[in-house]
Parts: C-alpha cells; structure tokens; sequence
C-alpha cells in the first residue's frame, strides 16, 4: 500500500482534535501539546484515541500510545521520576515522541507534555505504515 | 424522587443496540419548576436518560464485570421541546467498545420526530484510574437499573396476563 502523505495523516488528526476538544483549527500545529495548550484531560483521551481509531480505521491499544506500565513500575519510577532504566523503557516504547524536554526532568506528571499534535501525527503514520 | 430516568426497555440487542421508553408526566415535581406555567422535559435529564440506556447497554456487554462512567458527551444537539404526555424514546447503538472504554450514538424521538442527537464516552474507571482505588461492589449498576432488564427480560414485550 502507499504510504499516506504525512499532510494528509496531519489534516485528519486536526480535525479529529478539533471535534473532540472544540477548539479552533489554527490552534492544533504540530507543536501544540494537548494538554497545555489545546485543553485536553485525561478522559479526552479515550475519546481521542477511539476518534482515531474510526478516522484512520486502525486500532490503538492504549499501552501503545501511552505506556502506563513503565510509569506505574517502582523498577523504574523513584520519587516520582524515572529513573535511567526507566527512561530507556520509554523511549523504546514510545518511538513515536520525541522525549528529549522531557529527559532532562522525567517527572511522570508532566509526561502529558510530550503529548504534542505531532507526537499523535508521528504515531498515526508508523501504525499506517505497519498495517 | 429516584435517580432513574427511562421507565421501561423496548429493546435489548446485547452488545449491540437498546431502545427505552421515559413517559413524561406532569405528576413530577421537577417539571413544575422548569418552566412554572410552561412544563418542559429538561434537556439534562434527556442526557442522563439515554446515558442510563446506553451505559446499561454498555456494562450488559461485559456481563456487568466493569464500572461504566459517563465520561464526556460528545455530542448533544436538540430539535425540540419535550412536553407532559409525551413518550421519549432512547436509541442508543454501541459504535466502539473496548477493554477500557465505549462509545455510544443515541437519537431521542417522540413519535415520528427526533429529538436530539447524544453520543457519550464510557470509561471502565476500573481500567483507567490507576492508583486510585473504588469500592469492589459495582456501585454503578444498582438494583432500580439491574430491574428494568430484568423486568424486559421477563415480559420480552408481552404484555402481563392480568
């Protein structure tokens, strides 16, 4: 099959977030974050994710977008942070973000923040490209 | 007054679709309140009406296993004013269900005219909250919802000989 034009995979992600958030379409660029900048909570995830899931016809197992078993493991979580091991196992698992702010503090609370526009465009067209 | 706002099913698809019936009645007093002098079905407990179809549609298909939470309506747009006399009628259809969560679409009709278009997200909290803990009895589905399947199951529609 042909690879989707990462344009296009963009265009359907934005439109996907500006149902679910109700926010405008010049605010979802690639950097936005969802939480930060465009509003999103936690349960807008869900939603997000089963939107993409019927936009792309794809399926999403919530450990592949976010790992919460790496977050939740005490072999890699201490005060809070991830450890070295940790931080590893999440850049294994999510190949899809780039974690490079998050690294130099890889506080768990703030692991929304690597939840950009891009971020979710990044992990959309690897799951095209593997189906 | 008791938090259940549909009064009977019409139709348990499991897993699939439900349809139930909410006669509204001037015998509520809420009604009286909104609007004095001009009796209207809020929309809100419109929402919470085909939440309670859909939800039930959604635990059913887990075999009641999971705590089903409203977790965002998506969407809500109404066409009309429901009055005292009418009967609504919650379609609610499962678009998409998985082991942490659903999502539902629903039309509200009186008679032969929609009435409002509501499709909700469903979270199974026990699957999305982690570190937080709920009590182990599912506080979710209580007796007053389990008994309007179970009083569909019985009758399958018939009507009950008198």
């Amino acid at each position: 099959m042909a690879a989707v034009p990462r344009e296009e995979i963009f265009e359907k992600v934005r439109q996907t977030l500006v149902d679910a958030l109700s926010v405008e379409e010049d605010e979802v660029t690639e950097e936005a974050t969802l939480t930060g900048d465009l509003g999103a909570e936690s349960i807008d995830f869900l939603d997000i994710v089963f939107r993409l899931e019927k936009a792309f016809d794809i399926k999403i197992p919530q450990e592949e977008l976010i790992p919460r078993d790496i977050l939740s493991n005490p072999d890699y979580v201490t005060d809070r942070k991830l450890n070295e091991a940790g931080v590893a196992a999440l850049k294994a698992a999510m190949p899809h973000a780039d974690l490079a702010e998050f690294e130099k503090d890889p506080d768990i609370d703030k692991i929304s923040d690597v939840f950009t526009v891009g971020t979710i465009v990044n992990f959309v067209e690897a799951k095209l490209a593997a189906s | 007054m008791r938090w259940i706002w549909i009064d009977r099913f019409e139709v348990f698809e499991s897993g699939r679709r439900a349809v139930a019936l909410k006669n509204v009645s001037l015998a509520a007093d809420h009604i009286h309140d909104h609007f004095p002098g001009f009796p209207v079905m809020p929309t809100s407990l419109m929402v919470e009406g085909m939440a309670q179809t859909a939800g039930i549609l959604v635990g059913e298909a887990r075999g009641f296993a999971e705590k089903v939470i409203l977790a965002k309506v998506k969407r809500a747009v109404f066409h009309r004013l429901v009055r005292p006399g009418d009967t609504i009628r919650h379609e609610a259809v499962i678009e998409q269900l998985t082991d942490q969560a659903a999502t539902t679409t629903g039309r509200t009709t009186v008679g032969d005219d929609l009435v409002a278009e509501i499709d909700i997200v469903f979270s199974h909290i026990d699957q999305n909250v982690s570190g937080l803990e709920f009590p182990e009895e599912n506080f979710v589905f209580n007796e007053s919802f389990l008994s309007l399947l179970n009083t569909y199951r019985r009758n399958s529609g018939e009507r009950i000989p008198l």
